[in-house]
């Protein structure tokens, strides 16, 4: 697999890291009851097909990135930054 | 028809014309008793354990393609008892007893080999983490001895024993563990449940689960609707999906773990090796193939097959561990479609549909648990209860917090094991 990373370009998959599904950007409020929670942790689609997912391009421009990709055939058709780069990191 | 020596003796001279069909291929039929959904490994054992020890008899395995054509078709092949967490503890315990007797109970050859695992440890603190494991195997009554360097020596002298990285300073052994032919433990299961009167039906994919007031009623499949008071689901690598046709969303994220073969060579490793600190472990299959593996490649996938650098990275382990191998040739490789759950553990558990009962998230370990995750889902579906030695794969455990069984103890969360 390769990753297109908005800052870097197509980049090999070593370059990353995969941070597990998106729904990670979801976070439930403070108060939120405990099902939310659970779902939020635990809970996933887990879809055979195309998903969006956090990558980390640590060994790059160690951004951040949501990526769509396809999890029956490894397609990547997108991906986004979720963070900026680290300061003093082009 | 029974196997025997005598039978095997008498077929070879008569020209091996009376062997017939190990299963029958009969038409669903509109009503059972009880279904299971998923004709695999554990599919298979469960409905023969229906049939053995709780009488059940007018059952069907639903399987959307051929039996046995999951990871019970393709895997590491590896059979042992060696977990450290009550609650894991008792489980495998009880399936490698069931293991030691599964030829004779089957009347079938899985080629059951118990010819030892030897975990490799490298540091002092390694060292320390596998001796409490030895102890809780012992406590649990089944087999461990400490191995030195020269005790690891004595039986696997090929290794590189003075790697600068990776020094060996002993080894965990398990002479109870090994292998089993994998494909034999999904067919003599089939062959066992057929002979009591279940029905394999193959090709018959289950597209939706019928629920009737908080009850299950039966199952929507490509060849027509089938009612049932009971149905489980047993299809590790698709339980999201099957779930979902029952409004559920599980605790599972599918990943893809790789497994390689070399051609055949002459008998070489005897035991399985496991070199947990740099991610191999290895065997040499009965054909003579080296089988070796590694860990996940930790992204989300139902492709079946993995990406070039985990495969660099257990073949430079494997290189590490034991350079003599670096001359043989990859003959295949594969992937198959591991159920993680957050945890590492596995779930056998009722769900909150009444007659709806679920077996999933075996991890990477699912082919040792094969004959007990059949006995323990057996008797859920059959009792209602939960069987004693599977008490703690409760479905809840990850919303509650509680009987959490974090084997790694890495954090109960996706991505961790």
């Amino acid at each position: 697999m390769r990753i297109t990373c908005p800052n870097c370009g197509q980049r090999d998959l070593r370059e990353f890291t995969y941070m597990g599904h998106a729904v990670a950007l979801n976070r439930p409020a403070a108060d939120a009851d405990l099902a939310q929670w659970d779902d939020y942790l635990h809970n996933r689609d887990n879809p055979a097909g195309p998903t969006d997912e956090l990558w980390y391009h640590g060994a790059g421009c160690t951004a951040w990135l949501k990526v769509r990709r396809d999890t029956v055939t490894h397609v990547i058709s997108d991906a986004w930054l979720v963070m900026p780069p680290s300061k003093g990191v082009k | 028809m029974r196997f025997s020596g005598l039978r095997v003796i008498t077929e070879a001279l008569r020209g091996n014309k009376s062997w017939t069909p190990h299963w029958r291929n009969p038409e669903p039929k509109a009503h059972y008793d009880a279904i299971v959904i998923g004709g695999g490994g554990h599919g298979l054992a469960t409905a023969f354990y229906l049939a053995e020890n709780h009488g059940l008899r007018n059952v069907a395995v639903l399987e959307k393609g051929y039996l046995g054509s999951g990871n019970i078709g393709r895997n590491t092949t590896i059979v042992r008892a060696n977990y450290g967490l009550p609650g894991n503890s008792e489980f495998y315990s009880h399936s490698l007893k069931l293991w030691e007797g599964m030829e004779g109970a089957l009347n079938y050859n899985v080629m059951h080999s118990q010819r030892g695992i030897i975990n490799l440890f490298h540091s002092d603190g390694q060292r320390d983490a596998y001796a409490r494991r030895g102890n809780a195997m012992i406590n649990q009554g089944d087999d461990a001895f400490l191995l030195d360097r020269e005790g690891v020596r004595k039986i696997l002298p090929y290794l590189d024993f003075d790697n600068t990285r990776f020094p060996i300073y002993g080894g965990l052994y398990h002479p109870r563990g090994g292998t089993a032919r994998h494909d034999a433990v999904a067919w003599g299961y089939a062959r066992g449940a057929d002979k009591r009167g279940v029905d394999l039906i193959q090709n018959c994919e289950v597209t939706g689960i019928d629920v009737d007031n908080g009850k299950v009623v039966g199952v929507q499949t490509t060849r027509g609707a089938i009612r049932a008071p009971k149905v489980g689901i047993v299809v590790a690598g698709r339980s999201s999906q099957v779930a979902a046709m029952a409004g559920m969303r599980l605790p599972i994220e599918s990943h893809i773990l790789q497994a390689f073969v070399t051609e055949g060579l002459k008998p070489v490793i005897d035991h399985v090796v496991t070199f947990g600190a740099g991610h191999f472990y290895i065997s040499q299959s009965d054909k003579g193939g080296l089988v070796f593996g590694g860990d996940l490649d930790y992204y989300a996938s139902y492709a079946q097959r993995g990406n070039l650098p985990i495969a660099e990275h257990v073949i430079e382990a494997g290189m590490t561990l034991m350079p003599m191998i670096g001359k043989a040739k990859l003959l295949r490789s594969w992937g198959g479609i591991m159920d993680m759950s957050p945890d590492g553990s596995p779930i056998i558990d009722k769900t909150h549909i009444d007659g709806l009962y679920l077996n999933c998230g075996w991890c990477y370990g699912g082919f040792k648990a094969v004959p007990a995750s059949g006995w323990c889902m057996a008797h859920l579906m059959a009792t209602d209860t939960p069987h004693e030695v599977a008490r703690g794969y409760r479905l809840d455990r990850f919303a509650t917090g509680r009987g959490l069984m974090d084997e790694e103890g890495t954090g109960s969360q996706h991505n961790l094991h």
